[in-house]
């Protein structure tokens, strides 16, 4: 088996252990949708696209009170290295339903009563941690959508490779590694959504995983916010303008 | 901390901490103990003691009385089902166009608007349980009878209008077409082709440039364009 982290401390893509993948966040590039985002994390390539509030189909999943959230996981075909069947897998159903739950705190759902809310997640091409990148994703499509949101929901994984603990883990990691931990966070209320954990950890090594997870968070909250200030502020910097 | 003699402007995004103290608040916005967040892309204007936040995107959410631009998408023996370009279709009663005495084996919806038709009308009823229902019956509603429509996003209808009506009143006189305003959005525009050019152009830039400063001298200057003065 290959080693995972070298002498030197670098991971096989030569990133530190702390390190995220190379982000790239785009906001509003599908012109049908309500609210959509694009994002690169790493190879990953994902499309996120909001519809609606719109009526609810079928009739009897209407809640008087409150808008019901839909969301939609799927892995094209020409995703991965060997075809992928287009059929939901039983993964992407888990997956859609770990999105929406990990979507759902952030939105003001009671202002919407009636409706639904759909949320379409597309992996164009697919590295680890695509369910993190959905999130990060689907939360700026709902932003530029225009749904009330209580926050923006950034998400990224932490884990457990060659004995050391790390952030934001790759296909590689993901598969040889020990322990994979998504985490979706919002960062200004300081509440997580998304909690997730496959292998093992000592109690120890879950706090530290558990602390990076929510640096790389935030690290990716920071790229969200200049994603949305670029795109309707024409800045991506935030500014106050004095009077009128 | 806060100058009690200025409008302090900000951009915020959902979730953005806007300020902190006992402010009153108008729309779109989230109170936790006396922290005061976002909770949509906008600019948050905070004055001494109240905070407005103008969204920039969105859905039209039907408010009673707003006037809206419509178009007829279905009708059954009891009225008209119109498209407000909202969560979900209104409803206009026949009862409400036809007056009271309609009686519908008698009368003909069809004959007064079918489907395809265009109206500007007043929301009459809506709330959180109900469809919205409109009504034209009021000064300038009903038919459309002609004219070009033309969609600028909900949350952006106010720049359109602009201060006192200013904002319309220049397009209306640099562009010499009329234009009625839907709060949903839809705006119908009547007059020469010629100037439904220009007016479009117009919207057109106030739809992607609504949040910049100096937007009125822009469209202006636009209106102002081949022009023969």
């Amino acid at each position: 088996m290959t080693k995972l982290i070298d002498s030197a401390g670098l991971r096989n893509d030569g990133r530190k252990l702390n390190e995220l993948r190379p982000i790239k966040l785009e906001v509003g590039i599908l012109k049908n949708a309500d609210g959509s985002a694009y994002i690169e994390m790493g190879k990953n390539k994902i499309i996120a696209a909001v519809y609606g509030p719109k009526e609810v189909h079928p009739r009897h999943l209407v809640r008087p009170d409150r808008a019901i959230v839909k969301c939609r996981y799927h892995m094209a075909s020409f995703s991965t290295d060997t075809r992928k069947n287009p059929a939901p897998s039983r993964r992407e159903t888990e997956i859609s339903k770990i999105i929406r739950q990990s979507l759902e705190p952030s939105l003001i759902l009671e202002d919407y009563p009636r409706t639904a809310i759909h949320i379409w997640v597309e992996v164009l091409q697919s590295d680890g941690g695509s369910r993190c990148a959905g999130v990060t994703a689907a939360s700026l499509a709902l932003a530029d959508a225009g749904i009330n949101m209580r926050d923006i929901v950034a998400s990224c994984a932490a884990g457990k490779v060659d004995g050391k603990v790390v952030l934001d883990l790759d296909n590689i990691e993901d598969m040889e590694g020990e322990t994979d931990m998504p985490v979706a966070i919002m960062p200004n209320i300081g509440d997580v959504t998304l909690f997730q954990m496959d292998g093992i950890m000592s109690p120890a090594e879950f706090k530290e995983a558990f602390e990076l997870a929510i640096t790389g968070c935030q690290e990716i909250y920071k790229l969200q916010k200049q994603a949305l200030f670029t795109k309707y502020f024409g800045t991506d910097q935030p500014q106050v303008q004095e009077g009128e | 901390m806060i100058n009690l003699s200025e409008i302090k402007r900000k951009y915020v995004i959902p979730g953005e901490l806007i300020a902190q103290g006992s402010y009153g608040i108008r729309g779109n916005m989230l109170k936790i103990g006396d922290k005061i967040y976002a909770t949509r892309i906008g600019m948050a204007e905070v004055s001494t003691d109240t905070i407005r936040l103008i969204s920039l995107n969105g859905s039209y959410m039907p408010r009673l009385d707003d006037i809206v631009v419509g178009k007829v998408i279905n009708f059954n023996a009891f009225g008209w089902q119109v498209d407000i370009k909202s969560w979900f279709p209104a409803f206009l009663p026949a009862a409400n166009v036809m007056g009271r005495d309609y009686s519908s084996s008698r009368d003909s919806l069809a004959s007064q608007l079918t489907i395809g038709d265009q109206l500007l009308a007043a929301i009459a009823g809506y709330d959180r349980t109900r469809d919205p229902m409109l009504s034209i019956s009021g000064p300038g509603l009903g038919k459309i009878a002609e004219g070009n429509t033309i969609k600028v996003s909900p949350s952006k209808v106010p720049r359109v209008i602009g201060k006192k009506g200013a904002m319309i009143n220049a397009i209306e006189s640099g562009s010499g077409c009329r234009l009625s305003i839907g709060q949903n959005g839809i705006i119908v525009m009547v007059g020469s082709a010629d100037s439904i050019t220009k007016a479009t152009s117009a919207l057109n830039l106030i739809e992607s440039e609504a949040h910049s400063p100096g937007l009125t001298q822009k469209v202006h200057d636009i209106l102002s364009l081949g022009d023969k003065r």
